[in-house]
């Protein structure tokens, strides 16, 4: 089969998975992990693959039924979304085979897996939907399975969180579709590519921009930026681990920020406004947040804030859209889908080794359990930048991408949030990690081999990140993204000519 | 545009119901209304005036139909707005279970 015959199969896959897992659910017990683990595998292979044609090819385009443009809606792989179509699932397929052994004390958990593998088939969707309203259909589909996960202990705590999630997402989704309907009563056509020549830079109309700024407060709002944050402490510190991992490492970065990337940058085109909004919340996300980590006294809401303000830095580089800026934020936003993950599952590790996520009462953990305290570690030290990790070039790269563009009072901002993001860590985990162990009694069995493979595995992955930036390796990848997000408006170009 | 003017009106309720209510079963009621809004406005922006439904057969010319498109996207809107709604309601009856109210002011487990 072509390559472009294979691109439905990254929805159809994890879709099919989560209709499989309950007639099989109920009877067996291991038939859940087994499915969604074997459906992740499938789908970050065929991703790997899927990239890797795109590498060759620029851009692959599905047609369903062979409907040609306008009609049809088309599905399309560009060097943007095969970089995110790779990360989001390997980091998807370590998190299934983590709540193979973290979940082992929660009941019913067929239906876990099944939500989990909605939430990828929804994921994969937005990453190659061609256009805004199936998009939109995808965007829902990741968000309400959010919702559902969030809720799953049916604690209290997280049926709260659920609520205030869900409510926020439904805002933003209303937006989202108020947007898409005023964006289509002007062009008369739902594809992206379509959308990005009807509309010429700079001579916007204000239905246009109206519709920009409903589209930017609902994506802001799922990427978390700080005006819209609300939600995100909540969330993340009362799901399952599992899933808080993956809201902050696929979730936000996928319904957020490739969002924005796709529809400002390529669909609208970039423009003065947009980067001044991106630059605000970038610099707001990142202040704001790390100023909010320092009081926190729970493990997950720790890494929640942090996880804000790291995304301020994403968006400060698109912000600043020079090429290295773009760089530098496309490479943050892998470093950290591959570290915040690996943290919020070491601390669902710590939580089940002390039964707390109070870290006033958590010590030693590496005494207790080694491979969640140098999961922790590792994670701490790519975060705050610490040389031979990930974290540290990129952050790098934007500093320099601030002083190149001109703009020293934010590389200043994002030295100064660097130096306070390595001051939380250390003064919130130094004890967490090394100290002497309290005498809360050593728990057996509390990490299984499954949650300590896939944990190893980020360990490996946030460790080696530093290898993507040496040449014919990542780089090209990466700088393939780029290209698509400079030369946006080339993008309905390259889909129209293979669409003919 | 009086009848947009009017669709605006009532998507406007729906975010005062959210941003301002307190209880939990007037904040959904507020997102459905919201939602009702985006809808009605979809359907306004297909319509037109003496159109007719489309569907195309071969003694009729295309003129005078309704644009069919924001009406499939309507359909899916409100199915998505369906298991929204669901799942507020299970979230918000278990949430009465366990808290025994259903002021949000009052729902505060979590801080900071």
């Amino acid at each position: 089969m072509t390559p472009q015959a294979l691109v439905p199969y990254m929805i159809f896959i994890p879709l099919s998975a989560a209709f499989l897992i309950p007639p099989f659910g109920k009877k067996f017990k291991k038939a859940g992990d087994i499915i969604s683990c074997a459906a992740s595998a499938c789908v970050t292979a065929l991703g790997i693959y899927l990239a890797s044609s795109v590498a060759l090819s620029k851009v692959l385009v599905h047609k369903p039924y062979g409907w040609q443009a306008p009609f049809g809606v088309a599905l399309v792989v560009d060097g943007l979304s095969g970089l995110f179509l790779v990360a989001m699932n390997i980091v998807a397929l370590v998190v299934a085979v983590y709540s193979i052994g973290y979940l082992n004390t929660y009941t019913d958990r067929w239906k876990f897996s099944s939500l989990f593998m909605l939430l990828v088939a929804g994921i994969n969707g937005v990453l190659i939907s061609g256009d805004i309203f199936t998009l939109y259909i995808f965007l829902e589909i990741a968000a309400i399975s959010g919702y559902f996960l969030v809720a799953f202990g049916i604690a209290p705590d997280g049926l709260e969180a659920a609520f205030k999630y869900a409510v926020m997402g439904a805002l933003a989704s209303v937006f989202v579709l108020l947007g898409i309907a005023l964006i289509y009563a002007h062009t008369s056509t739902l594809s992206i590519a379509g959308i990005s020549s009807a509309i010429s830079v700079g001579q916007q109309t204000d239905v246009l921009k109206f519709a920009a700024v409903l589209l930017l407060t609902a994506f802001s709002l799922k990427a978390a930026l700080v005006p819209f944050h609300a939600w995100l402490p909540y969330a993340y510190s009362s799901a399952p681990a599992p899933i808080s991992a993956m809201l902050a490492g696929v979730s936000t970065k996928v319904l957020g920020v490739y969002t924005i990337m796709r529809l400002f940058f390529v669909m609208f085109g970039p423009s003065p406004q947009i980067s001044v909004i991106l630059i605000t919340l970038g610099v707001l996300s990142m202040v704001v947040a790390s100023i909010m980590a320092f009081v926190q006294v729970d493990i997950k809401r720790l890494f929640a804030y942090s996880s804000i303000s790291q995304i301020g830095y994403v968006a400060l580089g698109l912000g600043i859209g020079t090429p290295l800026a773009v760089f530098g934020a496309l490479f943050h936003l892998l470093n950290h889908s591959a570290f915040k993950p690996l943290l919020f599952l070491a601390s669902g590790a710590i939580t089940r080794l002390t039964g707390t996520r109070n870290m006033g009462k958590i010590r030693g953990v590496m005494k207790d359990s080694p491979v969640t305290g140098t999961a922790t570690l590792v994670g701490s030290l790519s975060i705050c930048g610490v040389p031979p990790f990930g974290g540290f070039w990129s952050k790098l790269i934007i500093i320099l991408a601030c002083i190149q563009a001109g703009r020293p009072v934010l590389a200043f901002t994002a030295v100064a949030v660097s130096m306070l993001t390595l001051a939380y860590y250390f003064r919130s985990l130094t004890q967490v990690i090394f100290g002497k162990p309290l005498t809360h009694g050593k728990r057996e069995g509390a990490v299984t081999m499954s949650m300590g493979i896939a944990m190893i595995t980020l360990v490996v992955i946030s460790a080696s990140m530093a290898v993507l930036l040496l040449p014919n390796t990542g780089n090209a990848v990466i700088k393939e993204a780029v290209s698509v997000i400079l030369n946006g408006k080339s993008y309905a170009a390259m889909v129209a000519g293979v669409l003919k | 545009m009086t009848v947009y003017f009017l669709c605006f009106v009532l998507f406007s309720i729906g975010l005062f119901a959210v941003v301002r209510k307190r209880n939990l079963i007037k904040i959904i009621i507020g997102i459905g209304i919201m939602a009702y809004a985006v809808n009605l406005f979809l359907i306004l922006i297909g319509y037109c005036k003496e159109g007719r439904a489309p569907v195309l057969s071969s003694d009729q010319g295309i003129i005078n139909m309704v644009d069919p498109i924001p009406q499939a996207m309507v359909l899916v809107s409100i199915v998505l707005g369906l298991v929204l709604t669901l799942f507020l309601v299970a979230v918000a009856i278990r949430i009465y279970e366990k808290y025994g109210t259903f002021d949000i002011t009052k729902i505060n487990r979590l801080k900071g």
